[in-house]
Formats: C-alpha cells, structure tokens, sequence
C-alpha cells in the first residue's frame, strides 16, 4: 500500500489491526502523539484528505491512497501555519504534550466551528493550561513580550522550545526510534489481594518474538520505595519490584519482553497464574481495626496498616472549646484522582559498547531514579546515565520510579534496548493518585469569630504502598492549620494501607486535601456565627510578625519572606462585588451563592532539597546554562533562563540550556513541591552571579578597567571606555587559559510562604444539580513574577485541575478493589467546555528569600478552588456538600432530600 | 489503538462475499468504538466501507440512512422544510460525547449497534419511530422496529454476522413536532437522560422515547398529552424503580429523577399549541 504523510510517499503494509497513529509513528512521525489511545484526547489528531480525524480510532489501511496531513507537514516550506503562530504568540501550551493534536483540530475549524468553541474542542484534553492561553490562540491574541537585554526578569518570555512544540519537532519520552529495542509489557493483578503460587510460563514463552518473561523470582528481592524524595528514609520501603504478593488490582505480576508489542501483550495474556486470594481491605477506617487483613508484614507490623501517625498539640484544645461561644464539627472527605498528565509513564534503557547503562524517561526526578536504580541493581553510580528530553506533565504523578526500573531489568538479562510506555489505563489502574483523605474538622470560637481551637483529625488512604503517604500527612496537618492563628490546636492523623490502587504526590500534596475540609469549616463557622467569610478569614489569618505554628513546638526554617495575604483578599473581594462575570441563568429553579476561601504553602517540601547549576560563556558569546531540575510543562526551563539573562544583564536567547540529564547537568533532587523556583532557581541565580564575577574580574585584568567599572550589556562588555564583544573577550580569556565557567548549589532553607485566595460566584440548578460557574478568581501572592504570563499560565492550570477534582473526576472503585472507570471517557479531565475563565490577580510582594524575589509559582494555586467552590454552592443552597466530587446527581440527592 | 489480536481485514465489495462467521469476525464500520478498546477475542475485521451504500436516500417515504452513513454526513442533511423533527438529527448528534472529529468516521450504524444507552442515534431513530433493515449470513433479511433493537447495556437483538443494513425513518415522523431535553454530569458530557417527545401534527398525541436513563430505550405512546399525574404513572408503568441505569455518568436515582423532570418539560412544551415557524 502506499501512503502520501506529509508529502511524502511512504509503502509499507501495516498490520492487520493496527491504527493510523502506531503506522505513522513507525515512520518517524513522532508529532502524532498518544495520549489515550482510545479516541477520547485528541492527541493524535492528523488530517485525511484534509479532514481531521483522531489517527488511534483510525484503521491504518484505511489511510492508504489517501494524504495524510500530520502537524510536521502543517508549516509550508518553513512558513508556520497561522495556527502554529498564534499558538507561539498566545503560548498556548506548557508541557506541549496536547499542543500537535490541539493545532491540527483548531487549524480545520470553519467559521461557524469557531464560533462554538466548547464544541468544537470537546474532544481535545489539555492537562496544563486550564485552556485559557489556548482559547487566546484562537483569538489571536498576542501574550509574549520581546526580550530585551537586562529586562529578562519580569517578561512574558516564550518557552524556548515553542517553535519545535508546534512543528512536532520536540521530542518527548517515547518519540525516538531506538534501535533493535524489544517492547516490554505488564501483566496486572485481577484481585486485591493475593499470594501468587505459581506462574506457568510454558504457553508465553512459546509466543514468537519473545524474549524474556521476568517475575518475582527474576527480580532482585530488595525492598524501596517507588516515591522519589532526596531523603530515602521518608517513604516506607514496602515495595519489591515484582511481589509474590499482590496487594492491589493492577498491581504488576509479570513483565514479558519480546520483539513487538503485540507479541508482548499476547504472552501477558498467556501466562497462567495461580493465585490464592487473600483477604483484602478497602476502606481505611476498617483497615485499622485489629482483626482486618494486614498487607504488609514486612517493618513495623504492630502497627497493621497503619503506616505512619502523627500528632500534635499546641496550647489545649480542650481548654480552647471549653472557653467557645460557638463549636463547629463536621467530616469532609476528598475523592481519589489520578493526575493524567498526558504523556503516559514511559522509559527506554540500553548498554552502550561500553556497558554503561542510559536510560530515557519520563521523571520528575531523575537524579533520584539513578539513585535507584543503583541500589535496586546493586549498580555503581558511574555506569549509569538518567535523563529526560521533554516530558508531558507531571504534577506529583512522575515523583515515582515506576518504568525504569523492569526497562533496566530486562535491558540488563537480555542485553538489548528495551521500552515500555503505560497506557491510559495502566495510569488509572498501575500508577499513583491523589490519597483520599477524610477530615473531621472541629473549631470552636468566640461571638466575635476569634478562633480559640482547632481539632482536626485526618484518615488517609495510602493504598496498597506508602510513597508519599507520610509526607503528604504532615502536610496535610501543617499549613491549612499554620494559616489560623489560634493559641490552641491539635491534629492528629493516620496514612493507612488498603488494597486499592496506591496513593502518591499530587500538586498540592496534602495541603489540598486539608484545606477542602478546614476552609469549608470555617465557612460553616462564620455561618453560624453570621459573619462574613472574609471577615472571619481577616480576623483569624496568619500576620507578620505571628509565630507560624500547626501543631508542633518545634521551630520550623519557614519564615515570612513576604506577606501579601491581606491583598489577596482584598482583591478576590473586590473582583466579586464588582459585578464582572457572567448573570446567573434565568429561572426560578436557579440559585447563586459566592465562595472564598485560603491557602498558605511552604515555598518547598521541609525534606531536604538540593539543586546545583553550571553556567559558561561560549565561544560564540553565549551562554550555556546546566541545570539538574525536570521542566515538564512547569515553566522551569523558561524561567531559569530568564534568572540568568537578567543577572548577566542580556537577552533569554543568548541563553542555552540544557536539564535534567544525570551525565549533563549538575545534581537536583528533582523538580516538584515548587522547587523549580525556590531551589533551582536559587542555584541559577547564584551561578549567573559567579559567572558575572568570573566575567567582570577577568575583563578587569585584561582590559587594567577596575571591576567596578565594567558591566555587562547583552552580546558585550563594557569596561571603563572600552567595550568589547563577549566572543572577543572569550578568545582574549581563552589565549590565556582563563575558563569563564562557574558552578554552584543550592539548598531549600528557609523557606518562605506563598499565599492563594480564591474566589467563586457560580448558580445551580436546583432540580438537575448542575453547576454554573459564573465568576472564577484568584489572588496569589507568589512574590515577584518572573515571568507574569507564564505564572498566570500556572495558576490558569492549576484552577482548572481543581475545578476537575471538585466537579467532575473521581476514581470509582468497584467492591472487589478494582477502578471502575480507568478511560477519559468515563474519567472526566476538563475539557474546553468545563472550565470558565479565571480572573488571575497578584499581590504586590517581593520575596526576601526566594530567587529574585519570587516564591512558589505552579502548585500552590489549586489549594483554595474547591473549597471556594464548595463554599459558593453552601451559600447558593444552604446545604453544606461535604465530598468531593460535587457532581449533580450528589448534589440533586442532598438537595431533594433535604428539602 | 493496535488492535494486535486481529490477524486479518476482509474488504468485501458485497455483503454477500462474506458467507461464513466466525466467533472472532467482526465487521468494522467506522472502526471508532472498535479501535478504542483491547479486542483481545476478535480475529478478523470485516470492513464496509467498501460496500459502498449511498449514505442517504430520500423519497416520499421517508429517510433511508445506510448504516455505513457517518454521523457528519447525517449531520449535514439538509431537510425538506416540512421534515421540522429532521432538527431532532443536530440535536442528538450534539448530545454525544464524540466530537465532530469522530463524526468524520464513526457510523450511525456503529453507534446504534454498539448500543449503549445513551447512544444519541438510537435515541434520534427510536424516538422518530425508524426501522431497521437487517441482513443475516443465510442472505435472509428483517426489519425491526428501532425501539425494539437494542435489548440491553451494550447488547442487541443482532445475531452472530448479523448486519445492520439500514435504517428507515418515515416521513410520517420526520413531520411531527418534537421536544427534546437532556442532561450530563459534566458539559457536553455523556448523556445521563436523552429524553425526547413527538407530537403528530395537528393532533395532541405525544410519543415519549426515553433513553440513556434506562438500559435500553423505553418508548411511552399517548393518544393525547397526558395530565402531569397520568405522565408519571405512564413512567412508573413502563420503567421498574430499579430499571434505572447506574454508571460513572450518574446514579440510578439521579437518572429516575431526571426522567420525570424532563419527561414533565416536555409533556408541558408539547401541551402547548405548537408555534408556526
Ligand atoms: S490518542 Fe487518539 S484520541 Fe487520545
Ligand atoms: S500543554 Fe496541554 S497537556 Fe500539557
């Protein structure tokens, strides 16, 4: 059959099944892009005979004979579609990951197409961009601001990787041809629980092209855990990489390794296991009492399933609601999502001739992976190479070492390069999630709304392995309780082991889960006490000057570096009296309510924390910048490069960077609880500095100018009278061994606060249960923006994550363990449609502590969206939603019961 | 995605080349549901696009839709002008969950044979009281009511290598008047209830079709608009408390309580004289 993609003629004969977007990419088309593999993204978008279709749902012969249009052949000799620019001009991506198959749709829309865009775009998911920069692309307007030397801090600068993201020129995880590399492929568990006894491998192995099955008896029987922290000993080590126990439905009983996929995935389906069942477990509060099935025998087994407690009092509680004239108490709970960044899992190892070990992933943290995978292979650090190219989201769910290590395994017994990429199920059923946690909030306070105690008492769902649950706890009992003063509080809280799909880092770790449940208390307290919710917030907020305390005596390295609190309610209260947004429906069966509610967040994670960065002048008068931090749609790259041009006084452009490579770029502990600013950041503030002194001191000597009276300006040197371009002065250093180069690091204490304020006007219908948001707005007080489009792009994101876990997602699971809905199209992500437009506003602070006056830019903005939601909806009905989701037939079930 | 257990495509250029059926045959239309799952017990796709069937014929009697007819062309159809329930066709399209990219390659046919309940095509051909025109293997064929088809979540009344040939909607129907409600957890989401009425014209029946609710399409005749009281006894009558259907796209009572909400929205707008356009 021949194909015409792109213009160029291609004859192959595709496999019987095999769809349009595998066909493609097996030619090299690696811009067509997978991120569900089952019609529902969008992702894989291309174009037949100029009309697009979903190439995943796409019978590949189909194609034949006919032209097909991928997002590389959209540009004409070069010269960008107009969609490709006014997806640069707006940057309206982040990860980049949907962006191919975003354009593809978006540049076949007709006139009347684009006047619908909800419709229009209902079948392409983007995870980062909450779609605002999105729908500003298909408006055309413009968002970047010109780089211009010295004034690189404080722009609305372009991903420098924009141009290859709309062409489908960058290249993620999975989109390189590896040579001679066999497929790997997963069989998962189909119980909760249960001791594997036996594995017949006879009829696998007899499928043709395989080459290696590997169970539990094939893997190093070492125990870790698969959460990436710099501190080892944060997380349980509960975790071998293949178990003869299974402890949750998905969890991974065998890796076949073979020629091609489908050979891989045929033998998976042949390997016959016997199991024998054991108990299992599934809610947390059961799970604790004495006689419930334990998973873990393995550590602290007095303890069951609990895994970790933690407790603390500050002042007595006791005294505090004794001395109330008002007591509330209530239990919330937060539902279990899964991040659904849209680039799955994926990892690719190989030897080189040299027998060193590479591997190719898709990490938030590969520094840590290494680490990993050494003691897992028991490996000397030098022999192995970690790094990522791009990646397509992360947000917690790639804080994980869960692919590398089966590719490394199989890459080490069969000596051939191996991949493996999860599918969209496996994310559902095979990686991390949000933990479900359940808060019982107890607050008492004064007439006059003073708090004088709060009690809160957590249970969280860790799943069938720990990562992340004890972190995830302490943070979940330290800021939405930090953010009161109150002189008397006590938490206590349980992350606990069931048999379900495990639990891991999730923006907002913790804290969100927290703060759904406090902020909606206090909104239930000021009720009762008839006092306005900003009110209440104002009279009881953490100040300068306060002693920041949740529950534990001891002094913490947190500390106010800024304070911008106090505008940010001011300008969420503003913006939802001033009558902007949209009128509420007409009808009677419609009613409004508004919303508000806070969040604080420690700018990093109180684990330790270290980044460095290598920073050098090229020959050609640019720079190189070397930084160990992941950008996975974050924004780092983009901002790193703007810390630096503005200390060395020039254009972002002139400087090139390269990140998270193991052999590359200097160390990093990895890029998540907001450490791509406040630490790395930090470390590429510090090197551009020692390159200007590097630069300066050696531009002294040569030209006899004193230091202070040379500068940097752009491409050139001034010193004294005499200027110079950086290319001259690098030959006149060179010719005499001078190196400009310079390293430091950086390490995340103290930490400073960042503070988010939400604010919702929405109507709902009080007979079908729906929600309307009419008015969305956010106040953050995040320190300098380093660069303002970018972090509203964040923030923009962030509230269009929240509004997906408070409206629409949820992971049901079924009464056997098992996740019921494990598809987009059952699991419901923002679409277009889904998600209102925000009004984003900043407080004007400028950080103390962190890099250039900046603090935390991308997680701490999905904190106070749901309650501020949930808040909105209590005041439109009267009736407090306590659990998450919000979905109308839970709301249409309390309304018409309570009515 | 790769469907890797299929080992072959058979491009027939007439249904009839294809005698036997095997367990793992399938016959493939617009492919969008049947790529968009494992199918690890198909072995062989049987593609139509060969076949060639004009998507839609017109005639005195009515629509004629091929099965193969995607649901962008059906959705491009432009009506004789007294056809006034040929809107219900926009209407249903705009209530599945498919974006107009799938339109470009899903089927009508696939979408009421792969029969689930909030199938917008059933919902659309039920509630216009279509036909359909079914081939089996022997070279026999029937038809069948659209209300009877669909038997269940996912399951039909379709027997192994039985084909959905075509679907008959007759100009009867197609000018009648129509009311047509529905509602997702999520926007432009899946339909929990897809409820439409019809309405003769120049009478004061009502033909009450509910879907997406129910696991299978339930259809309630009336001579004349029914009083709000006789409605729901008319709906207690046909659907069972338990025949409500649960799924992550809304709870059985959720779906209950919409199907009376709705089903009295309509039964009110169908009380009213009709409006002339
Ligand atoms: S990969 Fe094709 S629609 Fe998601
Ligand atoms: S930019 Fe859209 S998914 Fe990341």
């Amino acid at each position: 059959m021949t194909y015409l993609v792109d213009g160029k003629q291609i004859s192959a004969e595709p496999h019987a099944g095999q769809c349009l977007r595998t066909f493609l990419r097996d030619f090299g088309s690696f811009g067509v892009k997978k991120g569900c593999d089952g019609g529902d993204c969008g992702a894989c978008t291309v174009w037949l005979d100029g009309v697009p279709v979903h190439s995943c749902l796409t019978p590949a012969f189909r194609a034949a004979g006919r032209e097909v249009t991928t997002i590389a052949g959209l540009a004409v000799d070069g010269v960008l579609h107009p969609m490709q620019q006014a997806f640069l001009d707006a940057q309206a991506f982040q990860c980049g990951f949907c962006t191919a198959g975003m354009i593809m749709t978006a540049a076949s829309l007709d006139a009347e197409r684009l006047q619908d865009l909800p419709h229009s775009l209902k079948g392409n998911l983007c995870r980062c961009t909450g779609y605002r920069s999105i729908n500003d692309a298909l408006h055309g307007r413009t968002s970047v601001e010109a780089d211009v030397a010295g004034r690189a801090c404080g722009a609305s600068l372009p991903n420098p990787f924009g141009p290859s993201i709309v062409t489908g020129q960058a290249h993620y995880t999975m989109d390189v041809a590896v040579e001679g590399a066999l497929h790997l492929k997963v069989l998962r568990s189909p119980h909760a629980h249960a001791r594997i006894v036996a594995i017949d491998r006879q009829k696998a192995l007899a499928v043709p092209g395989v080459a290696g099955i590997f169970t539990w008896e094939d893997v190093p029987r070492r125990l870790y855990s698969t959460a990436t922290h710099e501190d080892h000993l944060v997380d349980p080590d509960d975790t071998y990489m293949l178990d003869n126990v299974v402890r949750f439905v998905g969890q991974r009983v065998a890796a076949v390794v073979a020629e091609t996929e489908a050979a891989a995935e045929a033998a998976c389906h042949l390997l016959d296991v016997t199991y024998e069942i054991l108990p299992a477990v599934f809610d947390p509060v059961t799970a604790m009492e004495p006689d419930a099935p334990v998973l873990h025998d393995k550590g602290d087994a007095a303890r069951g399933n609990i895994y970790v407690d933690i407790k603390g009092e500050v002042g007595s509680v006791l005294e505090g609601f004794a001395g109330a004239d008002a007591v509330h108490e209530m239990t919330y709970s937060t539902s279990r999502v899964q991040h659904s960044h849209l680039e799955t899992h994926g990892s690719i190892a190989w030897k080189d001739e040299t027998g060193r070990l590479h591997v190719r992933t898709s990490s938030q943290a590969p520094f840590i992976a290494k680490q990993k995978l050494c003691h897992l292979f028991q490996m000397s650090p030098r022999d192995v190479h970690v790094f990522c190219e791009r990646i397509g989201g992360g947000f917690g769910g790639k804080q994980e070492m869960i692919s590398e290590d089966l590719c490394v395994l199989a890459t080490l017994k069969i000596g051939r390069p191996v991949q493996w990429e999860f599918t969209r199920e496996e994310q559902f059923i095979g990686a991390t999630t949000r933990h479900q946690m359940t808060t019982r909030v107890k607050l008492g306070a004064k007439r006059d709304g003073t708090l004088t105690a709060i009690d809160v008492h957590v249970v969280s769902n860790t799943g069938a392995y720990g990562g992340h649950g004890g972190e995830t706890l302490a943070a979940a009992l330290g800021n939405p309780l930090t953010a009161y003063r109150c002189k008397n509080k006590r938490a206590e809280g349980y992350a606990v082991y069931t048999n379900i799909v495990p639990g891991g880092g999730f923006r907002g770790y913790g804290a969100s889960q927290t703060t759904f449940a406090i902020e909606s208390a206090m909104d239930d307290l000021a009720r009762t006490l008839g006092i306005d919710p900003f009110a209440m917030r104002r009279l009881n907020m953490v100040r300068p000057g306060d002693w920041m305390e949740s529950v534990w005596k001891d002094p913490s390295d947190v500390t106010f570096g800024s304070y911008g609190l106090d505008q940010c309610l001011d300008l969420v209260e503003d913006a939802l009296s001033s009558g902007r947004g949209a009128e509420p429906p007409a009808g009677e069966n419609w009613q409004s309510g508004t919303g508000v509610a806070l969040a604080m967040l420690d700018c990093g994670p109180p684990t330790e924390h270290r980044s460095g960065a290598e920073m050098a002048l090229l020959p050609d008068g640019r720079y190189h910048l070397a930084i160990g931090s992941t950008e996975m749609g974050n924004g780092s790259v983009t901002s790193h490069r703007q810390i630096a041009a503005s200390v060395l006084s020039t254009r972002a452009d002139q400087v090139a960077i390269i990140n998270a490579d193991t052999d590359l770029t200097p160390y990093d502990t990895g890029t998540f609880a907001s450490t791509g600013t406040v630490v790395a950041g930090r470390a590429v503030d510090a090197a551009a500095n020692a390159l200007l002194d590097n630069i300066l001191d050696f531009a002294s000597r040569h030209t006899g100018a004193p230091t202070s009276e040379c500068h940097l300006d752009d491409d050139e040197i001034v010193c004294g009278n005499r200027r110079m371009s950086l290319q001259d002065l690098w030959k006149a250093g060179h010719a005499v061994g001078h190196r400009f180069e310079a390293k430091r690091k950086a390490y995340l204490s103290p930490r400073t606060v960042a503070f988010n304020v939400h604010g919702i006007r929405l109507a709902v219908e009080k007979v079908t249960g729906e929600i309307r948001i009419l008015q969305s707005v956010q106040a953050a007080d995040i320190g300098r923006l380093i660069n303002p489009m970018q972090c509203r792009g964040q923030i923009d994101g962030a509230i269009a994550m929240a509004i997906g876990w408070t409206l629409t997602e949820n992971m049901m699971i079924d009464d056997h363990g098992a996740v019921i809905n494990p598809a987009f199209r059952n699991y419901r992500i923002p679409a277009f449609a889904d998600v209102p437009e925000s009004e984003v506003h900043f407080a004007d602070t400028y950080d103390a502590i962190g890099p250039l006056g900046a603090k935390s830019q991308g997680e701490s903005a999905i904190n106070p969206v749901a309650p501020a939601i949930a808040n909105a909806l209590a005041n439109a009905t009267g009736v407090r939603f306590a659990h998450l989701p919000l979905t109308p037939d839970r709301i249409f079930d309390r309304l018409s019961h309570d009515a | 995605m790769n469907l890797n257990a299929i080992r072959a495509i058979k491009r027939p250029l007439t249904a009839d080349e294809i005698t036997g059926w095997a367990s793992g045959d399938a016959w493939l239309a617009g492919g969008t549901w049947l790529f968009s799952e494992p199918q690890p017990s198909l072995e062989t796709l049987i593609d139509l696009e060969q076949l060639g069937w004009p998507a839609l014929a017109l005639s005195d009697g009515g629509l004629d839709i091929a099965a193969t007819c995607s649901i962008a062309t059906l959705y491009g159809f432009n009506p004789p002008v007294q056809w006034g329930a040929a809107a219900l066709i926009k209407e249903c399209a705009n209530c599945l969950l498919a974006s107009f990219k799938i339109w470009n390659a899903a089927t009508v046919g696939g979408n009421i044979c792969m029969s689930l309940p909030a199938g917008a095509m059933i919902s659309l051909t039920v509630a216009l009281e279509a036909t359909y025109e079914l081939w089996q293997r022997d070279g026999t064929q029937r038809e069948i009511p659209a209300l009877d088809f669909v038997t269940g979540n996912h399951a039909n009344v379709l027997k192994p290598g039985e084909l959905l040939r075509s679907i008959h909607i007759p100009a009867r129907s197609l000018s009648k008047r129509f009311a047509l409600r529905h509602a997702s957890l999520t926007k432009l989401g899946r339909s929990a209830a897809l409820i439409v009425g019809t309405q003769t014209g120049g009478t004061g029946d009502m033909l009450l079709t509910i879907t997406a609710a129910t696991p299978r399409p339930v259809q309630i005749a009336f001579p004349a608009v029914p009083t709000s009281i006789e409605l729901r006894r008319a709906i207690d009558a046909a659907i069972p408390g338990d025949g409500y259907f649960a799924d992550p796209h809304g709870s059985a009572p959720y779906k209950h309580h919409l199907t009376y909400h709705f089903a009295e929205q309509i039964r009110q707008e169908l009380a009213q004289p009709a409006v002339l356009a």
